[in-house]
């Protein structure tokens, strides 16, 4: 469904996406991994039709990022870093603008957009706080609030940048439950910097430093690269080409 | 308007324009500044609607550019910077929004803010009616010039808005771009400037100055040469805008 090919990226003299390959397909939950400053979210904001590249091509759903960036994000759900949403409107208002831009509402019954938000509010366990202002919420139900934005409109593909950065271990655990749950007919892309989340939710792994791809595999062959089965060695030999006890990439 | 307007850009509209009203700032502007309009209008000094002893509402028409110049850019100061210091920009951008759609949904959402801000002054009209018997003419198009003026800071603050996350520094630049702009045709300003620019540069600086097409509304004449200005002057602000917003998007 999304398809990368010779993607570049640069800040002035920083490169921040060099040649980046990959694909994603239907019902498969990419991993995004690498040490900070790798190009993941840079990558993510490519493929969210946030940023231009400087050259390469992003194919979503068979549609080309130049000619209809707006076709694609309107398939995408998308989590920034940090979960961004507008502190002084209450969830419900929030979610609300967020399915009226994408055109909700405006063809079919009025009552679309209020039945969808009791929908993704029970599926992300935001019921209790419907009515409160985004600004008063802890940081667990502002992520959550944020992944009920992204999956307001139902789209097939979601994109979240550390969508359990800065959670509590119970919070962690109900986020992944919550990918997992949804994830079966649709096509994630999560980044993130804990390894045990990618085996939690993750089908596929990708890793990425200095904005080259170093890594594409299962999170099994992942585990499997370190003769004692620990996942921060080998993320270790593969970003920073340090000789790690027990790893081999070959 | 509906017409013209696409979805996301009313949802944005409606978005910006309930923001007003849902906090704090809506109600401290308009308090604030009906209050200081009314006071500037009314004030006892030189040109003050007492001693004019004229039922219209020139002294009105002619202190509201300057109440602009500290009021306008106060609206327009948070529009970008605030998205650009919240993250939410990334958010409002990757949602099927163009830049063009954004841009204009939140700078409709401030003009209509601003115009019904002018609006709620209007016990002065019935002042002036119960004194007198104004020009109903030239009231209703000193209203449409105090609009478009307002409407014409509100684009360079749009721009000056774009530029960074810091809202102090959006402000002070809409400040003072703002002031340059009216002054722009006074004669102290013209008279230095033709001391070592040529005469044609100091004439198109001229022809750019706010006060100068204002004032012939103000009046009450309404000339195409003015409304065109004003338009241009909007559309131009808000294409820079847009180009800015497109070019970095995110820092």
């Amino acid at each position: 469904m999304i398809e990368i090919n010779a993607l570049y990226k640069s800040f002035g003299h920083l490169l921040a996406v060099n040649n980046l390959e990959f694909k994603v397909d239907k019902g498969e939950v990419l991993g995004l991994l690498g040490p900070n400053g790798a190009g993941k979210s840079t990558t993510m904001r490519m493929i969210t039709g946030l940023i231009n590249p400087d050259s390469g091509s992003i194919f979503v759903n068979g549609l080309d990022m130049r000619n209809s960036p707006r076709e694609i994000k309107s398939i995408i759900g998308y989590v920034p870093e940090n979960a961004p949403s507008y502190g002084e409107m209450s969830v419900r208002e929030f979610l609300h603008f967020c399915a009226e831009v994408r055109g909700m509402g405006i063809t079919k019954a009025k009552n679309e957009i209020a039945e969808k938000i009791e929908k993704i509010a029970e599926s992300c366990s935001l019921q209790l706080v419907l009515d409160q202002i985004i600004e008063t919420l802890s940081k667990g139900y502002r992520r959550r609030v944020s992944l009920a934005q992204a999956l307001i409109h139902d789209p097939p593909i979601l994109i979240l940048d550390e969508p359990t950065d800065g959670l509590d271990p119970n919070q962690k655990h109900e986020i992944r439950t919550l990918i997992k749950k949804i994830a079966s007919d649709k096509c994630i892309i999560i980044s993130t910097h804990i390894l045990e989340e990618v085996e939690a939710v993750c089908s596929r792994v990708i890793i990425i430093s200095l904005g080259k791809l170093l890594f594409n595999g299962t999170p099994t062959e992942f585990r499997n690269k370190s003769a004692t089965g620990r996942m921060d060695d080998v993320f270790r030999a593969i970003t920073t080409e340090e000789v790690v006890e027990g790893v081999n990439l070959l | 308007m509906k017409i013209i307007l696409n979805n996301p850009t009313k949802a944005i509209f409606k978005r910006e324009l309930k923001n007003y009203f849902h906090t704090p700032i809506g109600y401290v502007f308009l308090i604030i500044f009906l209050f200081a309009q009314g006071y500037i209008t009314f004030e006892p000094g030189k040109g003050s609607f007492f001693l004019l002893r004229q039922a219209d509402l020139r002294p009105f028409f002619f202190t509201i550019p300057w109440m602009f110049i500290l009021f306008v850019p106060a609206i327009s100061m948070r529009l970008w910077a605030e998205e650009r210091r919240s993250g939410t920009i990334e958010l409002l951008l990757t949602l099927p929004v163009s830049v063009i759609d954004a841009v204009l949904g939140k700078f409709l959402a401030a003009w209509i803010f601003l115009i019904i801000s002018l609006l709620l002054t209007f016990p002065m009209i019935i002042t002036v009616f119960y004194l007198g018997s104004p020009d109903l003419v030239v009231i209703i198009l000193g209203y449409i010039g105090a609009s478009l003026v307002a409407g014409v800071m509100l684009s360079i603050g749009c721009f000056f808005s774009s530029l960074s996350k810091n809202q102090v520094i959006s402000f002070i630049f809409t400040s003072v771009f703002s002031y340059f702009m009216l002054m722009a045709g006074s004669p102290p300003v013209l008279e230095f400037l033709s001391s070592f620019l040529p005469t044609f540069f100091v004439e198109l600086i001229e022809n750019l100055s706010i006060m100068n097409h204002y004032e012939s509304m103000q009046l009450g004449v309404l000339r195409l040469s003015d409304l065109l200005f004003f338009v241009f002057m909007i559309l131009g602000w808000l294409l820079a805008t847009f180009l800015m917003l497109q070019e970095k998007k995110t820092e």
